[in-house]
């Protein structure tokens, strides 16, 4: 029984040192979204004005309706100064042109020439895109830095969050299966 | 002149204070309204710079956080309403003040259990001490076994 309690501040220790290593792991600028698994906000963007890719420019208006169609859908929140969304925009590209994915965008802060530049160049996955140029539609959706995106059911209700520029790893593990025979 | 010395010096440590993030085109008019927008941007975390307050913060975010805040007080917001329309955005995190909560109970409470887990062990160990110190004197099969064995040492 004594020996036990010697032991005790040694295992407290340990106990603490791992905590602390499992602390190390993670990103500690990635912040859950607070719309997990709740209905997404309220919002409404007009269209991105000059984007090729929109001939009936009236109807693109981008707002939660879009998001309650009953089909599952990506909205990637972008903007042409923000260097990680070059990287990530062949894997959303790719799960819109490959995997036949929805995918809404919401140019964030942005100028408008500019950002239909940045489409003409590296490709438009996008179905709609809205034009926040004031960043209000992006506090709405809890914004705080791009590239963000966002998994959402058929309903509205926000299925996974990524902050930052996505990765083959998450497209794999926490993209792809959600839509899985769901598209 | 000592003085003027200590009162520039001094004004040297002030002087980081005075200078927020805040800009003069976001300043509300009504000077009571401003003051609580102060106060509560003090207690939102700006999220792209994680630990400065948005009244700390230049980052744009920062801003428009600022200018909501003070459209929600406008509005006619207690300061609680207007700090809940910004944490149902962006989560708890966003409070610099964590809130008392299920999954916040060993923050707060963690330190008052660890001071009286430590309080115990005190009276624990203080009171082994004592009993230990008075001890009962030795009888006198136990002092002559003493002797012998001290003699016994001196001898070798």
């Amino acid at each position: 029984m004594r020996k036990v309690l010697y032991l005790l501040p040694l295992m407290f220790c340990l106990g603490l040192g791992v905590f602390f290593y499992l602390g190390l792991d993670g990103d500690p600028r990635s912040v859950p979204s607070a719309f997990i698994n709740k209905p997404s906000p309220e919002f409404s963007l007009a269209p991105l004005p000059g984007r090729a890719k929109a001939p009936f420019a009236n109807f693109d208006v981008l707002n939660r309706n879009d998001l309650t169609s009953g089909r599952p859908l990506i909205l990637n929140v972008w903007a042409s100064w923000c260097v990680p969304c070059v990287a990530e925009h062949p894997l959303v590209d790719r799960l819109a042109k490959e995997e036949g994915i929805l995918v809404h965008g919401i140019n964030y802060r942005d100028k408008a020439v500019a950002a239909s530049n940045w489409l003409n160049r590296l490709g438009d996955p996008f179905t709609k895109v809205g034009f926040d140029n004031d960043g209000k539609a992006g506090i709405e959706w809890g914004v705080y830095g791009v590239p963000e995106t966002f998994v959402i059911d058929g309903d509205g209700t926000v299925i996974f969050k990524h902050a930052g520029a996505l990765t083959p790893e998450i497209v794999e593990k926490n993209i792809l299966p959600f839509f899985k025979g769901r598209n | 002149m000592r003085g003027l010395v200590t009162v520039l010096m001094l004004s040297l440590f002030l002087a980081p204070n005075l200078a927020k993030a805040v800009l003069p085109d976001e300043i509300l008019s009504d000077p009571g309204l401003e003051a609580r927008a102060r106060s509560l941007s003090l207690e939102l975390r700006c999220l792209v710079c994680q630990n400065q307050s948005i009244d700390d913060s230049n980052a744009e975010l920062a801003r428009d956080l600022r200018i909501l805040v003070r459209e929600r007080l406008v509005a006619g917001d207690t300061d609680a309403e207007a700090l809940e329309h910004i944490r149902k955005r962006y989560g708890d995190f966003v409070l610099l003040n964590p809130p008392v909560q299920q999954s916040t109970y060993i923050l707060w409470y963690g330190p008052i259990l660890i001071v009286f887990v430590g309080i115990g062990l005190m009276l624990l160990t203080v009171r082994r001490k004592k009993t230990a110190v008075a001890d009962t004197p030795l009888n006198d099969a136990e002092r002559t076994r003493l002797t012998s064995a001290l003699n016994r040492e001196s001898d070798e």
